[in-house]
């Protein structure tokens, strides 16, 4: 059980920051996660007068508010156009359409889970997030940051053009993902990245050149292999360590396999 | 704080706690269609329509509706008349605990596309679980309930 003595809805960011120093306080999400905790939160602090709720589009990106839903993020149709479908891919599983309405982005990407689908997309595309407080960070930058006392404001990805694929792997329709890939190809090399190991979504280091033009399906299996090798997994309720590498090099190749296809379209 | 909604067509204006859930304070209000199947955001039986968007009332804390006009298949009836006979006639419903949940999300399914494909209903529904089914007779009803209504033309 989660108690919650006050309920506030500030006006500026400003006077969320300053509302969340105070360790009893938290900022409210969907409280989908959230929720499932216990413990007694002083004040629970809910952005919707801020406008943080809105996908904008411009020429060079998309900033995406905290408050943005993930059902949002399914039917937006600009962002779906940019990546092919791929974020649209990496939530349509997520629980159901009511709980992809309560869903943010905001506490999606702040939680930084090991399971997540929204963290894996927006890894493989060239996604900064922009803090109160501490600026603009690349999101690969923000993973890897410990939680402090400061507020997500949006997401801002920019329009590198490219091509981006999305790929997961459920025991059942809407259960977490066994594990998640996405691999992109925003010009130079292709990025892979890979969640629900069931560590945190990685870029995968180190991987081999691919050659220009038509990757033959022999370079399409040396790379795969090479990122089940750098990819370290582990074990849990839903998989073994030993089929999360396979399943690792099997979304990969079928990503990349799909990535060159669309590349070859465009 | 003081909470002020619209539920069901109905203004309300009351004192509320800031932790109370929105599912606790419809079926305080006499909505029991409204029920809790889960603990976990994960069955969709306390489906209701916020601003005609379906949401988890169980998820949600009844401070955040404030404002806005919520919906229970209480105040939906006329809407929901219209399928759930098909559903029934499918046999879908056994035990019919899951069915407010159902009829719910079908409801705010079939105003966002009145002409759904089986996939399109299957993903739709997909957060409505149901223990006693395997879903097809849920989607052979509304596949019998979108033909009847086109053969009406
Ligand atoms: C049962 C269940 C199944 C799930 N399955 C999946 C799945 O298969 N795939 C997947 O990708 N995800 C899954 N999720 C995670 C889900 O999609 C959301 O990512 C998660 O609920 C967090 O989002 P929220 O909006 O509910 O955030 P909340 O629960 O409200 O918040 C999470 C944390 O982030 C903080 N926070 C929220 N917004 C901000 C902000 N703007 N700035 C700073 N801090 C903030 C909160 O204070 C809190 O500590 C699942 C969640 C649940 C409960
Ligand atoms: S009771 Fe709300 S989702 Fe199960």
């Amino acid at each position: 059980m989660l108690t919650i003595q006050n309920y506030v809805r500030p006006e500026t960011l400003d006077e969320a920051w300053e509302c969340n120093q105070n360790r009893k306080n938290r900022i409210l999400g969907g409280m989908l996660w959230m929720r499932l905790g216990r413990g007694s939160i002083n004040t629970a602090i809910d952005l919707c007068r801020l406008g943080l709720d809105t996908i904008e589009e411009s020429e060079e990106e998309f900033s995406i508010g905290a408050q943005v839903t993930l059902r949002q993020l399914e039917t937006h149709t600009g962002l779906n156009r940019y990546t092919h479908g791929a974020v649209r891919a990496a939530v349509c599983d997520i629980i159901g359409v009511q709980f992809r309405n309560m869903a943010t982005v905001g506490g999606s990407i702040w939680g930084r889970f090991g399971f997540s689908d929204v963290l894996t997309v927006f890894l493989a595309l060239d996604t900064a997030v922009e803090l109160h407080r501490g600026g603009i960070v690349p999101l690969a930058q923000f993973v890897t940051m410990p939680p402090d006392r400061d507020i997500l404001v949006r997401l801002i990805v920019r329009k590198t053009p490219g091509a981006v694929v999305y790929l997961a792997m459920r025991n059942q329709r809407t259960d977490f993902p066994t594990l998640t890939c996405a691999v992109s190809d925003l010009g130079g090399a292709p990025r892979t990245v890979i969640g629900a190991r069931p560590g945190r979504a990685m870029i995968v280091p180190g991987l081999p050149a691919l050659p220009v033009g038509q990757w033959s399906q022999d370079a399409i299996s040396a790379y795969a292999e090479a990122a089940a090798a750098a990819v370290p997994t582990g074990s849990n309720v839903r998989a073994g360590a030993a089929y999360r590498s396979h399943l690792c090099s099997v979304l990969t190749a079928r990503a990349l396999t799909q990535l060159g296809g669309i590349n070859g379209w465009n | 704080m003081e909470l002020k909604l619209t539920l069901n067509g109905k203004r309300i204006i009351e004192e509320i706690d800031a932790d109370l859930l929105l599912i606790d304070f419809v079926r305080a209000h006499g909505c029991k269609s409204v029920k809790r199947g889960c603990d976990t955001s994960g069955c969709g039986l306390c489906t209701v329509l916020l601003d005609g968007t379906p949401v988890l009332s169980c998820s949600m804390l009844a401070a955040r509706a404030d404002g806005h006009d919520v919906r229970t298949l209480e105040g939906l009836q006329e809407e929901a008349a219209d399928f759930v006979g098909f559903i029934a006639a499918q046999g879908a419903d056994q035990c019919g605990f899951c069915n407010p949940g159902f009829v719910m999300n079908t409801i705010a399914l079939l105003r966002e596309n009145p002409d759904p494909t089986d996939d399109e209903i299957r993903a739709f529904l997909a957060g409505n679980l149901c223990r006693c089914s395997g879903y097809d007779g849920q989607l052979r009803g509304i596949r019998a309930y979108l033909n009847a209504k086109k053969r009406e033309g």
